[in-house]
């Protein structure tokens, strides 16, 4: 173990090499660039074995990752934003085909108005796609979650893709200490890669051949199936991890002060780092509240949202909106409680396009809630209100 | 207290090129030896353009830092270019007791508000040039100037600065880069 410090893209580009991935393919785009600038430099200094495919495209490098994950391949690829957009047709075939792939998500917004920071539409524009998704928000948490989501994606209960998204610039840019397992530790806890199925020139079959009405329904239920399993086996894996390494970022979610709090905060990615700093603030002023940092979005961790609400009311802020509705995060939660709770859920949208949140304004955000000034769905601190 | 009582908030002013993003990371990595558990290391987040006016921060904690908002109220700035005081308010924000580190031949007691901060002041071009610290005949001011920073820091050490820096480079290089900060430590002057 030794710790090194370093940016958020380059922990990605360390954890994919140490991770041992058989093929990257990835094309850069900001602000993900820097973590194939990374895996670049480590195949240039021999570090990286595996085979290294330069793409012209992000559905490119999405279809390349496919093909040799269908044939048996580790596989790792990053992108953001428009570059995850373009991926989309692939994405859903990726999970329909139950390819173990691992990708980098790095939050970023969409355009137009041309913007290249952070904000979660990206991502949550994939929340149908079969993908397992999880929210980072610190640089030691980007390395730990890459190289679990390798176990958890190729787990044979498992076998989906997962996405590690993390804001862009805030963790993508910023330096942070990160402690680093040696390379054997890793591989004892990775495991080898067993497909359960693959192409193979001495054993030929087809893949993705056309399904009768009758029998599709069945191949989403597995993935559904898969999802659910995966909902219990995120808690081992990252207790494993804890186990070994001694770092911890929660299971499905982080609890932070939650103990004895009549309001719980639940944040996502970096947001749900500045917030522990705001209920810090807050029970300093003895105001009775906690925090719940969701760290997955698919599966969502609907049980668990449910048990927080037994303790206290919800207040959910978002860094992403479905236009028409409200923050997706938003909505899950209510989605979640429907029929088993009482409990209020409160909202706000913050941060979109990379707008900074201080803790202050998270402050601020529960105060009008737990003084009773709050009105209604808000989006907080919006220009020209 | 809260878990912000520890923080220190450092502001780097430069210019696109002169390496203000290198000092930020070094200078974190000198204040981890030193045994400060918390430190972060950021750019200005968007794009920068060589010679156009650039900040980078640097946050330095007891623990382990939760903030991930840029830094507003800096307990220590430093401006590796004068010439960008007459086009930026480096003092923007700075806290009570806060202190600035400017690279520049003029004493402390020369700038109007030495009254209100801490002013320190070291010719880190000089000591660039001197010890031929040039990238395309640019002096590169930003090692020279870490070794001015625990002058008005206690936080971070001479000797985890030098040995940050003698790890970023090799060789001859590395070891100028290393007599840099030791010269800008010894020259620095710092006011009243």
């Amino acid at each position: 173990m030794r710790v090194i410090i370093d940016t958020g893209n380059y922990i990605s580009a360390k954890a994919a090499q140490m991770a041992k991935p058989d093929v990257v393919a990835a094309y850069p785009i900001t602000p993900q660039t820097t973590i194939v600038e990374g895996i670049a430099k480590y195949v240039e200094d021999g570090e990286f074995s595996g085979e290294y495919i330069c793409v012209e495209s992000e559905h490119s490098a999405m279809s390349a990752c496919i093909g040799a994950s269908a044939a048996g391949a580790r596989t790792f690829t990053a992108t953001s934003a428009h570059g995850l957009l373009l991926m989309h047709e692939m994405l859903h075939w990726a999970a329909l085909a139950r390819l173990p792939i691992v990708m980098v998500n790095v939050n970023r917004a969409i355009g137009p108005g041309w913007s290249i920071w952070a904000d979660e539409n990206d991502s949550v524009a994939q929340r149908d796609t079969g993908w397992l998704q999880f929210y980072c928000s610190s640089n030691q948490e980007i390395f730990d979650t890459i190289i679990q989501a390798y176990r958890l994606a190729e787990h044979k209960d498992v076998q989906l893709p997962v996405m590690v998204s993390y804001d862009g610039f805030i963790l993508s840019h910023t330096s942070m200490p990160v402690q680093i397992p040696e390379q054997n530790e890793i591989d004892d806890f990775i495991l080898k890669r067993v497909p359960q199925w693959k192409l193979d020139v001495d054993n030929p079959v087809t893949h993705g051949n056309i399904i009768m009405p009758k029998d599709y329904p069945s191949i989403r239920r597995a993935m559904q199936d898969a999802q659910e399993k995966a909902l219990e086996l995120i808690p081992e894996i990252t207790e494993e991890w804890r186990k070994r390494f001694g770092t911890y970022h929660g299971d499905l979610v982080e609890c932070y002060r939650c103990d004895d709090a009549e309001f719980i905060l639940i944040a996502v990615g970096a947001l749900g780092a500045e917030s522990k700093v705001a209920i810090d603030e807050l029970r300093e002023k003895g105001r009775r509240v906690g925090l719940a940092r969701l760290r997955v979005f698919r599966p969502f961790p609907k049980q668990a949202v449910v048990e927080l609400a037994k303790k206290a009311d919800l207040i959910v802020l978002d860094r992403n909106i479905s236009v028409g509705m409200e923050g997706a995060f938003f909505s899950e939660v209510k989605a979640a409680l429907y029929g088993s709770s009482d409990a209020k859920v409160y909202g706000y949208i913050a941060g979109l396009g990379g707008k900074d949140v201080t803790y202050k304004d998270i402050e601020a955000m529960c105060e009008k809630v737990m003084d009773g000034k709050y009105k209604g769905y808000e989006w907080y601190d919006l220009e020209g209100e | 207290m809260t878990s912000t009582s520890s923080l220190v908030e450092i502001c780097f002013h430069g210019r696109g090129g002169q390496g203000a993003v290198t000092a930020a990371n070094l200078l974190v990595a000198a204040a981890l030896r030193d045994g400060n558990k918390g430190v972060q290391a950021f750019p200005f987040f968007g794009a920068e353009r060589r010679g156009a006016p650039v900040r980078a921060f640097a946050r330095i904690s007891d623990e382990e830092i939760n903030l991930r908002s840029e830094v507003y109220n800096p307990d220590v700035v430093i401006v590796l270019d004068e010439s960008i005081m007459g086009i930026v308010d480096v003092l923007s924000g700075i806290k009570d007791g806060g202190a600035i580190v400017i690279n520049t031949r003029k004493s402390p007691d020369r700038f109007s508000f030495s009254k209100q901060v801490k002013v320190a002041t070291v010719d880190a071009t000089d000591i660039a040039i001197k010890n031929n610290l040039l990238v395309g005949g640019i002096p590169v001011v930003n090692t020279p100037i870490l070794g001015a920073v625990p002058r008005v820091l206690s936080r971070v050490t001479l000797d985890s600065i030098q040995e940050v820096v003698g790890e970023k480079w090799r060789g001859d290089l590395a070891e100028r880069n290393v007599k840099a900060t030791k010269e800008a430590y010894e020259r620095t002057e710092v006011g009243e």
